[in-house]
């Protein structure tokens, strides 16, 4: 019986295997690589097996740190106030969307919306650098145009958080919108029917025929959106920030780099990295775990 | 009817808020980058004098000119041309081959939970930058344009979507196959494969434009600038301001063009690739992203 499954069974195995290997080498070797330097004083000409073991040291250091505090809340604050965000507008987005009855003209909006996703932080950084600068960026041209001060939106403390935030709405609600569209698609047009001769204004439609219909997608994404509690976007802000906005922008992965790989700390930055990653991994099986009981959601 | 007219009248009234807010996302979608295509074109004098909006100022090919003269810039876009081909290729093999395994029941495949959950972990789990940065050094792709296509070479959310994909696929047409004699190998290579068609598209697409777009291996791996990947290069251009102008040294050619048009050229430049496609792009990608996130 063995024999013969494995007869009919080794082609899957052999077609599988390339992947396997490659995610074991460039997946599971860095995570290995991982748990050992953490807890080591890492030195590249040793390499893991001979560096000496620390302990506990790199993440007492770690908390330790004067800046350690500031980097966390900034995480958590810049990556909830994007969830949320990123949540409400491509909801109401979607529901208006859903109201324009032309379909080409559905189409065209959806179209525009959705072009951001697909350019880099890189460009769109470019880009944003460009139009919010103080001096010869369209915006200030705008402010002052009104009388106002010009805004040093990339610079000053006060603005930074805000510009991550809305830059990335900018990005990818258009993306997420979609997601949305399609539930509203699959709502059964009977039920507006039905409710508009009950009398329900297009407001009360939205509110009771097509926000429920689209309940499940939304607790879905609420769940897996969990998940980056602790992922602010490295990208973006990596490209838009300057020392002058650390105060409001630093976030664990750009701390992670700069100790990494521009002060080759590697030790202390694997350790960031990796509490990062635990954290992360609690708070994507809740995230799973309610995305599964409440939306039914399986990954495979 | 006086009752009928008001509520035809709130109607068109809501319609046009309605219609106001749509246009005005789409534009602020849109309106950034017309408007550094508008500076790209323009003189170096209209750029600075801030009167550009949406269409260019004593347009000039100048900028472009500048750019398309540059040979580090022409030579990272070569690789990331080549990168993209490379990784298009790689990724296509390993994620259809993947993918079929793993869309077995089971009982056809004893592995099989064991393998998906082995994909899966690495969706939810990695070991950092650095780490990762070590075992690409230590596997000696630093510098090659390997180090951009081999550690990322299996895409596991694509071998996700194109597993969901397979199981979709009516199995009769794949048993009637076998009892003809045709093997594993033969049922992907003539029956999933082109029945999945869309889903192929969708990967595929989803692999161009990320390997496209991505600047920030390019940035760890290679330490020469010459083996920068386009986006890269842009990156420290644009973003990190890195020096430009060693080369012109002709004040004519200076009064037209300025780090700020150049910069639009660049980015335009870099930008095309996708804009090119984006048409073609997006009909695929909204099939796509439903295909992988909405499950019965």
């Amino acid at each position: 019986m063995k024999a013969l499954r494995w007869k009919n069974q080794w082609p899957l195995h052999l077609m599988i295997w390339p992947a396997v290997a490659l995610l074991f080498v460039y997946s599971y070797v860095p995570i290995a690589g991982a748990l050992f330097m953490a807890f080591q004083k890492f030195n590249p000409a040793k390499g893991v097996f001979a560096s000496p073991w620390v302990g506990l040291d790199n993440f007492r250091y770690i908390f330790s740190m004067p800046d350690m505090g500031r980097v966390l809340f900034n995480t958590v604050y810049i990556a909830s106030m994007k969830i949320v965000a990123g949540l409400l507008v491509p909801i109401a987005f979607a529901l208006m969307l859903n109201e324009v009855r032309v379909a080409a003209v559905k189409r065209t909006f959806q179209t525009l919306v959705y072009l951001p996703h697909f350019l880099s932080w890189v460009i769109l950084s470019g880009i944003l650098i460009d139009i919010l600068s103080p001096s010869e960026g369209i915006v200030n041209k705008a402010i002052a145009g009104l009388g106002l001060e010009p805004v040093f939106f990339l610079t000053d403390n006060r603005w930074f958080p805000f510009v991550l935030v809305t830059s990335d709405v900018w990005k990818e609600f258009g993306y997420a919108t979609i997601i949305y569209l399609a539930a509203l698609t699959s709502i059964n047009p009977a039920l507006y029917e039905a409710a508009e001769i009950d009398g329900a204004s297009r407001w009360k439609r939205t509110l009771y025929v097509s926000l429920p219909g689209m309940a499940p997608i939304i607790v879905l994404m609420a769940a897996l959106s969990l998940g980056n509690v602790l992922n602010a976007g490295f990208e973006q802000i990596f490209n838009l920030y300057n020392a002058l906005v650390y105060e409001s922008g630093d976030v664990i992965d750009t701390l992670v780099y700069r100790i990494g790989l521009e002060q080759a700390q590697y030790s202390v930055a694997t350790a960031v990295g990796l509490f990062k990653s635990l954290v992360s991994m609690f708070f994507i099986v809740i995230s799973y775990g309610l995305a599964y009981r409440f939306a039914n959601y399986r990954l495979f | 009817m006086l009752l009928l007219a008001a509520r035809k009248w709130k109607g068109g009234w809501s319609d046009g808020i309605l219609y106001a807010i749509l246009l005005v996302s789409s534009l602020l979608c849109l309106f950034p980058l017309v408007h550094v295509v508008a500076v790209s074109f323009s003189s170096s004098h209209a750029a600075a004098s801030g009167s550009v909006v949406l269409w260019p100022e004593e347009a000039t090919l100048s900028s472009y000119r500048f750019v398309f003269r540059q040979r580090q810039f022409l030579e990272a876009a070569w690789i990331s041309a080549q990168r993209v081909a490379l990784a298009t290729a790689v990724g296509f093999v390993l994620t259809s081959l993947a993918a079929y395994p793993l869309s077995r029941e089971p009982r056809e495949f004893a592995g099989r939970t064991l393998y998906a959950w082995y994909f899966a972990f690495v969706l939810f789990f990695g070991g950092g930058l650095i780490p990762l940065y070590m075992t690409v050094k230590d596997t000696h792709l630093l510098d090659t344009i390997w180090a951009l296509v081999i550690p990322g070479a299996v895409p596991v959310f694509n071998v996700l979507l194109l597993l969901n994909f397979f199981r979709g696929l009516p199995r009769g047409l794949e048993e009637s196959a076998k009892l003809d004699g045709a093997g594993h190998f033969k049922v992907l290579l003539r029956i999933y494969l082109p029945l999945s068609l869309p889903a192929l598209a969708t990967t595929t697409l989803f692999t161009m434009v990320a390997h496209w777009n991505n600047w920030f291996d390019g940035l760890i791996y290679m330490n020469s600038k010459d083996n920068y990947p386009l986006q890269t290069l842009l990156q420290t251009i644009v973003i990190a301001k890195d020096a430009q102008f060693s080369s012109v040294q002709d004040a004519a050619a200076m009064a037209l063009i300025s780090d700020r048009t150049v910069h639009s050229a660049q980015i335009v430049v870099a930008a095309f690739p996708i804009l090119l496609v984006y048409p073609f792009l997006q009909r695929f990608f909204i099939k796509g992203i439903v295909l992988g996130s909405v499950k019965e």
